[in-house]
């Protein structure tokens, strides 16, 4: 199975747009959106939740005021800042690591499993979807984005699917890192602009760094025809393959006001290019493109030609 | 009053409101805060003062020398960050969150503590916008936790009077939350699309659990479609829409470039003039 992780670096790019079009153009896979703190690909995708499950990780203290002493050792000892003298005063600080507890003289803390969020199986117009609502303010993300993996594991091996496509969370920290790690493809949506171009570098640094292979899209292409060609120069030289350039459209904003995907709006340019950009993938990543769906888009495209 | 500009969705235009802000304050001290991806240095083009201040983390030191392989230390570590190998226990960074609790259980005297560099803050001045003091952030490629050095740029301000103008991660994690806390009040930056409302809605859950009085800027508005569905919302959670930037291609490609053009400089103006007003009521 094939593990295809759609990132970005910078926010805004199109992840998700581009995930729901590829996940529309590909006849057998399953789909997860690894954005786990503001997921939306759910939003695009005609979900209904099929289950849904609690994710447990980390851990937060319990006071036993009975035994408390206020003795004060819990304060000194916590590097957060999140206990004074028995009573967890900031509880947004407090990492779960377990100091006060290990260290309270009179045994009155306990470390207790925590609600970190929940996790969906949902059935979408596009496929079956896992994706995940990370709980308020909590840690852990990196611990549900490989839970919101290894769910999308299993249905692909118990339907014997051979592509999984992730819809990835932006920035290069811990969710980034825990949807990338061991991916088939890393696919790096990249627009036109500085802010883009330059975190697309710090991406490229990390996806080294962990050694995955790595290709780029290049999204509102047409937004900016000078960085365009900075970015094809700049991919070339660094010998990173491009597997598509879509246009700059209207048809990625309506689409997603009317929770569809883009290849469903009548903009032929965005159609044409995101079926080559799928037909590349596919290539790459060797998984077959079934002909049904081509054929329907020739015959969506047929009604402008 | 330091004031956090964040969003949930990225790409709303956090960047983009937090520089039309600061380009027109007459004395702002500008923080970018999304370490993971920084980008205000690129249409600021600062003279940066200095080389930048490594941040370090402390993470322990284990003699194996000293250790004997009693596995209290594993135990302890909620964080799974250390395992027990060939009779000595062995650290992974990526997973210690430095809480010194290792160090403190080892009976053997085994663990000490050293400084792990996890990123970089450097200070500027734009020529541009001569205006701003401007600090950044910057998380080495690889390093999975950026809170730390959020905590400590935002420690380089806590004396600081004036104005100050956070540009926060996206999302609503950890970093974002560290990122908001303890701000005077909070501007969300959201697109009328329904990712950016469902996001929105979440970020305002987050600024409503840490009790951050918080208004709403809509972005890339068009009056025809989806600006109405972030209105209902922020009527029904009483946070006010503070702004809406039109939707703007000629924006978007001078953006796009490098540029803040002046083009909204007036829309920066009411929200500076909403933000005062409730400065002077103490929020």
């Amino acid at each position: 199975m094939k593990e295809l992780v759609i990132v970005s670096g910078k926010g805004g790019t199109g992840k998700t747009s581009i995930s729901a079009a590829l996940a529309f153009l590909s006849p057998q896979k399953v789909l997860i959106d690894c954005d786990v703190d503001a997921a939306n690909l759910h939003l695009v995708s005609g979900a209904i939740i099929r289950e849904t499950h609690e994710f447990k990780a980390g851990f937060e203290p319990n006071v036993d005021e009975k035994k408390c002493t206020s003795c004060g050792q819990c304060t000194d000892l916590c590097r957060f800042g999140a206990i004074t003298a028995g009573a967890i005063t900031t509880p947004l600080n407090c990492e779960g690591c377990g100091v006060c507890a290990f260290n309270c003289p009179e045994h009155a803390i306990s470390m207790l499993e925590k609600q970190a969020g929940h996790w969906f199986l949902a059935d979408t117009h596009l496929g079956q979807l896992i994706y995940a609502e990370l709980g308020l303010s909590v840690e852990n993300s990196g611990k549900l984005v490989s839970k919101v993996r290894q769910e999308g594991k299993k249905i692909a091996k118990a339907k014997k699917f051979p592509l999984m496509i992730t819809d990835g969370p932006p920035g290069i920290g811990c969710p980034a890192i825990a949807a990338l790690s061991g991916a088939s493809l890393a696919l790096a949506v990249v627009e036109p602009s500085l802010s883009s171009i330059h975190d697309l570098k710090r991406l490229v640094d990390l996806v080294a760094h962990f050694k995955i292979p790595l290709a780029v899209c290049i999204n509102k292409s047409t937004l900016h025809q000078e960085n365009t060609r900075e970015i094809i120069a700049w991919c070339h030289s660094k010998a990173i393959p491009i597997m598509g350039q879509l246009p700059y459209s209207d048809a990625f904003r309506i689409a997603v006001q009317s929770g569809k995907t883009v290849l469903e709006m009548e903009d032929a340019a965005v159609i044409e290019e995101m079926t080559k950009l799928w037909h590349n993938l596919a290539k790459r990543l060797e998984v077959s493109t079934t002909e049904s769906n081509i054929d329907f888009f020739r015959r969506k495209l047929n009604i402008f030609q | 009053m330091l004031i956090s500009i964040a969003s949930g969705k990225g790409g709303t235009g956090k960047t983009t409101l937090a520089l039309l802000l600061a380009s027109i304050h007459s004395d702002i001290t500008l923080i970018d805060c999304d370490v993971e991806e920084p980008n205000c240095h690129l249409f600021l083009k600062p003279e940066w003062q200095d080389q930048g201040q490594e941040v370090a983390v402390m993470i322990p030191q284990i003699n194996i020398e000293l250790c004997n392989g009693c596995e209290t230390c594993s135990t302890v570590c909620l964080f799974n960050a250390i395992a027990i190998s060939g009779g000595a226990a062995l650290l992974f960074n990526e997973l210690c969150h430095s809480c010194g609790g290792c160090i403190l259980a080892c009976q053997q005297g085994a663990i000490t503590e050293d400084k792990k560099l996890i990123g970089t803050i450097t200070t500027g001045t734009s020529p541009i916008f001569p205006t701003i003091q401007f600090l950044s952030g910057s998380l080495d490629i690889g390093t999975p936790s950026a809170v730390p050095l959020i905590k400590a740029i935002k420690e380089k301000v806590s004396h600081l009077a004036g104005d100050i103008l956070l540009d926060c991660p996206p999302g609503t994690s950890c970093s974002m939350v560290t990122a908001v806390k303890d701000s005077d009040f909070c501007i969300l930056v959201t697109e009328p699309t329904p990712f950016g409302k469902h996001d929105l809605e979440l970020a305002m859950n987050i600024t409503h659990l840490l009790n951050i009085p918080t208004g709403v800027v809509i972005n890339k508005s068009d009056e025809n479609i989806g600006d109405e569905s972030i209105e209902s919302l922020c009527h029904i959670r009483q946070i006010p829409v503070l702004a809406k930037i039109p939707h703007s291609f000629s924006f978007a490609k001078e953006y796009a470039a490098g540029f803040i053009p002046d083009e909204f400089q007036a829309v920066a103006a009411t929200i500076w003039s909403q933000l005062n007003a409730k400065g002077s009521e103490g929020i």
